[in-house]
């Protein structure tokens, strides 16, 4: 009993005294401009739909983005929307890009494990099996998924678009990291791997994770210069989508929401100034 | 509610009713004629905006819950079904989360307005002691809620406040096990929480019924303080109340709707976007803002019992507030020396909830460090939320009996009517209060 309560206490002491041991450290995201920026932002589609590329070659090699629907593509708001299709499921430029994917299924006559060209209503398929095997294949680490990661790190896409650019060599002082990469965006605490002054620690942390991205590694169909930093604007924009694709909706939704509670708010406030007019207060 | 009644029923129907169930009467007594006192300000207007805010919680959770799913493998992918795929799922969420946060706005001006103006005081102080009580329940649904999502934060969250318990001698490590479920935080957990969170929302609002039956009865206290004394002292609750309310509601819904619509996870962390997994713990575990000044105080001692106690404390001593204040005066109007000590108090809830959102270790001015004092920097948080976890208590357990005794308080007005006559603008220089109404 005792020890199970001192167990407990450790714990507890431990996860409440955590913060003050761990020293990680970052820079600070880039200042990117971003046309989804502000109350009346909205995606640049082009510069989605570069990103989609971006992703489907590069990125779906490793990360998966499992809360994604090829359909999502091509609804209200999505980087490929028709006004012609507003079913998502039916626009041809969808139903291809979802074509060119092969998904697994099941062969409802047999019960045998099949593959199958994916249609606009097929989830992202992973590409790994299970964490497991992802870890496995990727130095003992699974790669996140990235479906909110444009919302699960302080920066969002500015802190995706700095990590992928911000790939350097160490500093000199600062030893490498067998598999490793360095790199200053990349929240992690490098202070066992230094030899220079102890205050003078660099920002940063080695990833495993190497530099995904080359200059004309993607084609890009618009003939925009694949730049490594076209690329990573470009895939940063595509992760803020995917990570509300309701945001221009729910913006739209909001500006007139505002607009109607200005105007009840002047009705009230002229209702309010006319009934108290005779009571001195 | 209080005698007053004067409905008198006018159709048949309403007669036949009266005589069986007065309800008719009861709601014509308490929000059309009940006589209110003619000089409540905004900081008034706050009761009627959190009345619409539990109900704007318990609608859009009741919503929220036909999608939700409790289950640790699926809770966070089914919020963000509903961000995706529900219609206007991404509103009822948004309104939803940030919803909590606006509740807990609202609550803390409405507590602070009643600091201010000495409503806890008699014959409140019931009145005050159910405020406490919805407080509480409020903090309890608030933190089942943020659990539900099942983020890293929410994860590590109920990890670290679970544990509290189990800081408790004895007893602590049985009841943390029974409170999981289990012997850690995990889907039995997840499961009562959720239950809890629909459960609780619907015992505020039983409260909340008995907070406003308990305000009917001796009516509103106002920024004067002074007693009701004449019909001339008052305005029938509607209209005159209903639209000043409504106008303030309004305006509120504006700040809402910016959080909602255009910044809906600014009051967030971002940590709570990664799925929850315990083998990896977040770099800083912080509550969600209108929690850190109460965590603030839990981490200044460095006993995790103690610090518990001082936590539980911190909120056990609003509830004895009623008989810890000495002075007769109601409103800090007319008491300049607390009043002082009053603003001092606001600054350090602020003070305590910065520290809150810190690690203990950081350095409050950055680049000063080597002043160790006991087992700390003096220039960290930890030292500062110290000193302000001081003053919280001291406030009440010392400075406010305290100045009850000592103050001498400006002249109050004989009524609410002539609140002009006697206003501390307008009191001759070097009045004297009158000795009768000292102490």
């Amino acid at each position: 009993m005792l020890r199970r309560g001192f167990a407990f206490a450790a714990l507890g002491l431990a996860l409440l005294a955590g913060p003050a041991f761990s020293a990680t450290t970052e820079k600070e995201p880039a200042d990117v401009h971003w046309s989804f920026e502000g109350p009346f932002g909205k995606f640049d589609k082009e510069q989605v739909q570069r990103g989609y590329k971006v992703y489907r070659e590069v990125c779906s090699a490793c990360h998966s983005m499992n809360l994604l629907y090829f359909r999502n593509l091509g609804q209200k708001g999505g980087p490929f929307y028709d006004p012609k299709y507003p079913n998502p499921n039916t626009n041809p430029y969808v139903k291809s890009l979802a074509h060119d994917i092969t998904v697994k299924d099941i062969d409802t006559d047999t019960g045998d494990v099949i593959s199958r060209p994916a249609t606009p209503a097929d989830k992202f398929p992973a590409p790994f099996a299970n964490d497991f095997a992802a870890a496995a294949s990727n130095g003992g680490k699974a790669p996140p998924d990235l479906s909110v990661m444009a919302k699960a790190r302080e920066g969002g896409p500015a802190y995706i678009y700095s990590l992928l650019t911000g790939f350097r060599s160490p500093p000199a002082g600062l030893k490498p990291m067998a598999g490793k990469y360095y790199n200053p965006w990349f929240a992690g605490d490098v202070s066992g791997e230094w030899t220079g002054r102890k205050d003078a620690v660099p920002e940063g942390g080695y990833i495993g994770m190497p530099p995904p991205l080359a200059d004309g590694k993607v084609t890009f169909d618009d003939g925009k210069p694949s730049t490594v930093k076209q690329q990573a604007t470009d895939v940063a924009a595509f992760l803020a989508w995917a990570a509300e694709p309701k945001a221009e909706e729910r913006k739209a939704f909001g500006l007139g929401a505002m607009i109607y509670l200005l105007i009840f708010s002047g009705l009230l406030f002229a209702s309010y100034r006319k009934i108290w007019k005779n009571v001195a207060h | 509610m209080s005698g007053h009644s004067t409905y008198e029923p006018k159709t048949g129907f309403e007669r036949w009713l009266d005589t069986r169930l007065p309800i008719i009467r009861f709601a014509n007594d308490t929000i059309i004629t009940f006589p209110t006192p003619k000089n409540l300000n905004y900081w008034w207007t706050f009761g009627g905006v959190l009345a619409l805010m539990l109900g704007m919680q318990i609608v859009t959770g009741i919503i929220l819950a036909m999608h939700y799913v409790p289950h640790v493998d699926y809770a966070f992918n089914s919020v963000q079904r509903i961000m995706r795929d529900v219609n206007y799922g991404w509103l009822i969420r948004n309104l939803h989360a940030n919803g909590a946060s606006m509740f807990f706005l609202a609550v803390y001006i409405h507590i602070f307005r009643n600091l201010y103006y000495g409503s806890y005081k008699a014959p409140r102080e019931v009145l005050w002691l159910l405020g406490c009580i919805i407080y509480l329940l409020m903090m309890g649904t608030a933190f089942f809620g943020y659990v539900l999502p099942w983020g890293q934060m929410s994860f590590h969250g109920a990890v670290v406040i679970t544990n509290l318990i189990g800081a408790l001698p004895i007893v602590g490590p049985s009841i943390t096990t029974w409170l999981w479920g289990g012997f850690a935080v995990d889907d039995p957990t997840l499961n009562r929480f959720f239950s809890l969170h629909y459960l609780l929302p619907f015992v505020i609002a039983g409260v909340v019924a008995l907070h406003i039956w308990a305000l009917h009865v001796p009516g509103n206290n106002n920024p004067t303080g002074v007693n009701v004394t004449s019909k001339t002292d008052t305005v029938p609750f509607h209209p005159y109340y209903t639209v000043k309310d409504g106008f303030a509601i309004s305006v509120f819904l504006i700040i809402y709707a910016a959080f909602v619509f255009y910044m809906p996870d600014a009051l967030g962390d971002v940590a709570n976007y990664v799925p929850a997994n315990p083998l990896q713990t977040p770099q800083h575990i912080v509550p969600e803002w209108y929690l850190l000044p109460f965590y603030a105080i839990l981490r200044a001692i460095p006993n995790k019992l103690a610090g518990v106690i001082l936590m539980f404390g911190a909120i056990a001593t609003l509830f004895v507030l009623p008989w810890l204040d000495t002075s007769k005066v109601r409103s800090m109007r007319y008491r300049p020396t607390i009043r002082l000590y009053y603003f001092i108090f606001i600054l350090d809830c602020l003070v305590l909830g910065v520290c809150g959102a810190h690690a203990p270790d950081d350095l409050v001015i950055p680049g000063v460090s080597g002043l160790q004092f006991l087992d700390a920097d003096l220039n960290s948080y930890v030292w500062l939320s110290r000193i302000a976890a001081l003053y919280y208590f001291a406030y009440f357990w010392v400075i406010t009996p305290l100045m009850g005794l000592t103050e001498t308080p400006l002249p109050v007005p004989d009524s609410i009517s002539a609140p002009v006559l006697s206003h501390p603008a307008s009191a001759p220089a070097g009045a004297v209060a009158s000795p009768e109404k000292r102490g």
